[in-house]
């Protein structure tokens, strides 16, 4: 298998995983043969347009959503081989971090028993430890625990819900974290304070984090390195200002071009971005980003390009790289 | 200079709600000319959407609006439900974030383009057809007779809001309202329905408004910018000076907070900390106050008029607006 990540033994490795979803007599190729690993202490960034597997791939690493092949490897052990009690022990190292904050909170609990939830399906009998644990969780989200535990979802603003919701994902000391786009749903001034914060926390609590999210400024400020998927499979990875000043897929430069730039002297390039994702329910053969690619000829539709390394670190499945 | 297609004079939007009267729009003054783009820009629940609903007349039923809203030559506030009513969807169109809020789901998107259509303009069902053909194509819908017969369910997220474009723009209209159109996108989608956007304004010699709370999605492609905070416009001007010199504390912590592309990882982000204050306790000083590192007592006092110093067409709303040297010898 390629090693993609690091120097340092990875405490993540996903091995060529494969995820399907079945659709009336049709299946859905969400994942389809996908590669990486993560360094413990890294943060690694996911980017892709919406529908491209972002989801469907965390949710396969937590094993809430069980592979078709591949393996997914966390410390050493093969998560899609385990079941039972063992499976819910490695779950306490993991956590997720959903998109939508208010909707992932229950509107009738109190946001207390919303963050003790994790420690009493974990086990914890003591109800002082539990407490000590939802205070000392919210306090390290910016919240004053006094005030906040007795209170109900809706009557925090979307950025406060993300903080109950990172507070939650702490809860158990966990060393791996999956952040499914904390922050699409909120306001750009919103939006730096929780990517502060889930700085803040990786700091404090030694953690290692997937990063998912389409916006690729977000995603460089916290990422070491990232990945760029397109429609199941992934098309590059590398170290974030390596591959953002080299992007070597054409997706990952298109990408790059479609960022909204706040200056009125840099005019938007036109329609850089032809065309939407072809369905991932025939996706096309070869490369799969070739109905969009500027660059796609004969060999593209005929062989489908592997990661391969084209600079320190920097891989891409590309048969006409930019670089 | 032309006279503006719309003027909004001193609107402001009440709405009663249990914790008391809730100001959503604080008497704001607005302009546009026919052809010209005004971005709205500021952070979620600062009034664009009830101020765009103030100039559709679709606010709340409780809501109580004051002030004056003139369109082509008449007030909308005063005009009979009746004429409101041809005018929204001919001469006045709107597009939400949520293309949901404009398409029924169980109508085929044929049904919608083609009621639409026939509703404001005198044509048969064969032209009627041929025009939502037309259009579909000007949006960017490949195969777009096949359209027609879908549901929206079927469409993408993108395509269903290049067909709530194509319906708003059915009719020829003068003003385009689009509130946040790319919001519930992905980045190259939203790329791709802005320059819909634009093109289509430039062939139609259209009045646009693009609300968003992304500073980056106008820096390009709107002529004047308002940016809004706790209900009022605290800044406004045409977009290239704004960008150059940001007078108003609220604008430039706004546009520090964007990560930025060229900045290495890892950097701390310029976060605007707190909140906006709570709309239906109003502060006696500079709704920014709390949150603005420039603040002086006089700022928790008294609050700053909307007005311009050395640029008549630049104003805002600042007891001690940012200096920035950079040639200009403030
Ligand atoms: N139907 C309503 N009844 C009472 N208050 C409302 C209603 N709709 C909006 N508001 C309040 O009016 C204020 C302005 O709302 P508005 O929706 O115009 O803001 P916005 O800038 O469009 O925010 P967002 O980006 O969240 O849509 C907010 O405080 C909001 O909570
Ligand atoms: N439960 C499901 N049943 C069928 N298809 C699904 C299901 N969940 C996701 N999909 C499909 O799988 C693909 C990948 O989905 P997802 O991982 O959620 O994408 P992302 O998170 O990148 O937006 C999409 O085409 C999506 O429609
Ligand atoms: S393999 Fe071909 S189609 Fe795919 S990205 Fe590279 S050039 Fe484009
Ligand atoms: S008036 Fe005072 S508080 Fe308000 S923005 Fe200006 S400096 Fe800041
Ligand atoms: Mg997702
Ligand atoms: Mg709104």
């Amino acid at each position: 298998m390629m090693q993609l990540a690091a120097r340092v033994e990875p405490l993540l490795n996903v091995d060529n995983l494969v995820v399907e979803y079945g659709l009336g007599n049709k299946t859905v190729h969400a994942v389809s043969g996908v590669s990486l690993a993560v360094a413990r202490g890294e943060t690694l960034g996911l980017v892709g347009e919406s529908g491209c597997g972002k989801s469907t791939l965390g949710r396969a690493v937590l094993q809430l959503r069980r592979a078709k092949s591949g393996r997914v490897l966390f410390d050493g052990e093969d998560l899609t081989a385990m079941e039972g009690e063992a499976l819910r022990k490695m779950r306490r190292r993991v956590q997720l971090i959903f998109q939508d904050p208010i909707a992932s909170l229950n509107p009738r609990r109190r946001i207390g028993d919303i963050v003790a939830e994790p420690l009493i399906i974990a086990g914890v009998k003591d109800a002082a430890e539990r407490k000590r644990r939802v205070h000392e969780v919210l306090s390290a989200v910016g919240l004053d625990p006094d005030l906040v535990v007795g209170r109900l979802p809706h009557e925090f603003s979307g950025g406060q819900c993300q903080r109950i919701c990172i507070a939650r994902s702490l809860v158990l000391s966990p060393e791996f974290i999956v952040c499914d786009e904390p922050v699409s749903a909120l306001d750009v001034s919103i939006r730096a304070q929780i990517l502060n914060l889930l700085e803040e926390m990786k700091a404090r609590f030694g953690l290692t984090l997937l990063f998912i999210a389409h916006d690729l400024a977000v995603v460089k400020a916290v990422s070491d390195r990232v990945a760029v998927m397109y429609l199941g499979r992934l098309c590059e990875v590398g170290p974030s200002e390596q591959l953002f000043a080299n992007p070597a897929h054409p997706y990952t430069g298109l990408l790059l071009q479609a960022i909204p730039v706040p200056d009125p002297d840099v005019r938007p390039a036109e329609s850089v971005a032809a065309g939407e994702p072809p369905s991932p329910i025939a996706p096309p053969s070869g490369c799969r980003f070739r109905t969009r690619c500027p660059r796609a000829d004969q060999r593209c539709s005929a062989e489908i390009p592997e990661l391969r390394e084209i600079g320190p670190g920097q891989f891409a499945a590309c048969h006409h790289p930019l670089t | 200079m032309s006279a503006p297609l719309l003027t909004i004079e001193d609107v402001a939007v009440e709405l009663p709600t249990p914790r008391g009267n809730l100001r959503a729009v604080d008497h704001v003054d607005l302009s546009l000319e026919a052809g010209r783009t005004l971005g709205i820009v500021g952070e979620s629940g600062c009034g664009k959407t009830m101020l765009s609903r103030a100039v559709l007349q679709l606010l709340p039923k409780k809501a109580k609006l004051t002030g004056r809203v003139m369109f082509d030559g008449q007030d909308l506030v005063r005009l009979p439900s009746e004429s409101l009513r041809r005018l929204r969807g001919r001469d006045l169109a709107v597009v939400f974030q949520d293309p949901m809020t404009s398409l029924n789901p169980v109508l085929t998107i044929g049904t919608q383009l083609m009621e639409t259509i026939q509703e404001h303009l005198e044509l048969d069902a064969p032209a009627a057809r041929k025009r939502s053909i037309e259009l579909l194509a000007a949006v960017g819908i490949p195969a777009p007779e096949q359209r027609l017969a879908q549901y929206p369910h079927q469409c993408s997220g993108g395509m269903r809001q290049r067909i709530a474009i194509a319906i708003a723009l059915s009719c020829e209209p003068k003003l385009l309202i689009a509130d946040e159109p790319t919001t519930a996108l992905d980045v190259t989608i939203q790329a791709q329905i802005l320059d819909l956007l634009a093109r289509e304004q430039r062939r139609r010699h259209m009045a646009m408004i693009i609300i968003t709370h992304d500073l980056g999605v106008v820096a390009g492609r709107a002529d004047e910018v308002a940016v809004m905070y706790a209900g009022r416009v605290v800044e406004r001007a045409p977009t290239q000076a704004l960008f150059k010199r940001m007078h108003m504390p609220y604008s430039e912590a706004l546009l520090a907070a964007i990560p930025k592309l060229e900045t290495a990882p890892h950097t701390p982000l310029p976060a605007i900390s707190g909140r906006p204050p709570d709309p239906t306790r109003p502060l006696k000083g500079c709704s920014f106050a709390p949150r603005c590192r420039y603040a002086a007592s006089r700022c928790h006092e008294a609050k700053p008029d909307l007005k311009s110093a050395e640029m008549p067409d630049h104003l805002y709303a600042c007891f001690y607006p940012i200096q920035m040297a950079e040639g200009i010898g403030a």
